[in-house]
């Protein structure tokens, strides 16, 4: 998938996070996290591997994280990669790119 | 990841709490097993907001794929058929691998199998075996209500139906009531279609956290009356509605000996005798069989039976 326009999916809620996607024309991944010392190789890793099943391979990634799971974050990634699509209302590939 | 792979729905199963969670907020669907109650219900309907509902889906397929639920049944409440949402919602239920979709809003058994159509066409599209994924009408108007035979019956996936306070209230024209005299005959109605229909009958929430007295009341009524559960809100609700609704030692203690004075007499011949008292004649065998096995789901049985 391509970045078309910037999108944005999730909260600053404690366990949640929120996913900023804009277009560009290299791929780069920034990261604020109350728990960035633990954890922030995992959720770099779990961010690059979701946007890897979605084809994403340029656009600017923010991610600002309140302690959320992996399988938040990958929600979240989603959410706002196919709103940056306009696809993000209905015929999800469940199961196909979108997968635990 | 590995998906977590969820035991085949049974549609007879304890249900005595269903929890109303909301799909999109993550803090809350994590955790949403360690409270005990039967069933957890992930709501992409009135709790998410018109602007979230994509977001919600993408949690949901996550939380169902990757959340250990354990024996915890796990209902997704899908948006009304009078909006844009609820055929994405079938597909992520059912590719999520959910034990069953909650209709909204039900008000006819036309409903029941668009549902059961959107579902069956997503069994077949995420190669779940056709038929796994069940159904459950929450019933809100009175129309819904007057129709609750048909809709019970409008499908072999039907597990039960429930009937929604809010709306329904709203539709009369009445407030709760400290005797629940607005929702009475709503219930009883329903009640008898259910039980005609052959599956369970499901009370509403209890709005008032902080009004104790009120919820008990309310649960005694309905588990009086018949239900074999209710909705939660909160997890403090829980407590009380699996006492209330377990046999009680004294109730097992008879059924267990009517259940075994049965057996003797039917060997003997007899069809109708007397037990402490009081008449006993084959309704009450099987109504002691009942409340052995009620007992027995509810882990208070502790007999040989």
């Amino acid at each position: 998938m391509v970045i078309e326009k910037t999108a944005v999916a999730g909260t600053l809620e404690s366990s949640d996070v929120q996913v900023t996607v804009e277009p560009a024309a290299d791929l780069a991944l920034a990261i604020e996290s109350s728990v960035l010392n633990q954890y922030g190789r995992q959720i770099k890793a779990t961010v690059e591997e979701t946007l890897g099943r979605l084809g994403v391979t340029t656009g600017h990634v923010s991610v600002v994280d309140k302690g959320a799971l992996d399988c938040t974050i990958k929600a979240r990634v989603e959410a706002a990669v196919f709103r940056s699509c306009d696809a993000s209302a209905s015929d999800i590939p469940w199961g196909g790119a979108v997968r635990s | 990841m590995t998906k977590i792979t969820r035991p085949r729905p049974s549609k007879d199963r304890l249900r005595r709490t269903m929890m109303f969670m909301n799909a999109q907020r993550p803090g809350l669907i994590k955790d949403a097993y360690i409270y005990g109650c039967d069933s957890i219900i992930l709501d992409l309907e009135d709790a998410v907001a018109v602007n979230q509902k994509d977001a919600a889906r993408f949690s949901l397929y996550h939380a169902l794929t990757e959340v250990d639920y354990g024996d915890t049944e796990v209902i997704v409440r899908i948006n009304g058929l009078d909006t844009e949402y609820w055929r994405e919602d079938v597909r992520v239920c059912v590719a999520g691998g959910a034990d069953g979709i909650r209709i909204a809003k039900c008000e006819s058994a036309d409903m029941v199998r668009q549902v059961e159509a959107a579902v069956e066409a997503a069994e077949r599209e995420f190669g779940v075996e056709v038929g796994r994924t069940l159904l459950m009408a929450a019933l809100e108007s009175p129309l819904g209500i007057m129709n609750a035979y048909e809709i019970c019956t409008a499908s072999d996936r039907m597990l039960g139906c429930a009937i929604s306070g809010g709306d329904f209230r709203q539709s009369m024209h009445v407030q709760i009531e400290p005797d629940g005299v607005e929702m009475q005959a709503a219930r009883g109605q329903m009640l008898l279609a259910a039980r005609a229909a052959g599956v369970q009958c499901l009370d509403t929430m209890y709005p008032n956290l902080d009004d104790e007295e009120g919820f008990r009341r309310e649960v005694d009524l309905v588990a009086r009356m018949g239900f074999d559960g209710k909705s939660v809100i909160n997890p403090k609700q829980i407590a009380y509605i699996h006492e209330r609704f377990a046999p009680t030692p004294k109730q097992i203690a008879h059924a267990e000996k009517i259940a075994r004075s049965c057996r003797a007499q039917s060997e003997a011949g007899i069809g109708v005798y007397v037990v402490d008292g009081k008449m006993v004649d084959p309704p009450f065998y099987k109504e002691a069989e009942r409340i052995i096995e009620l007992a027995k789901k509810c882990g208070v049985y502790h007999g040989d039976l």
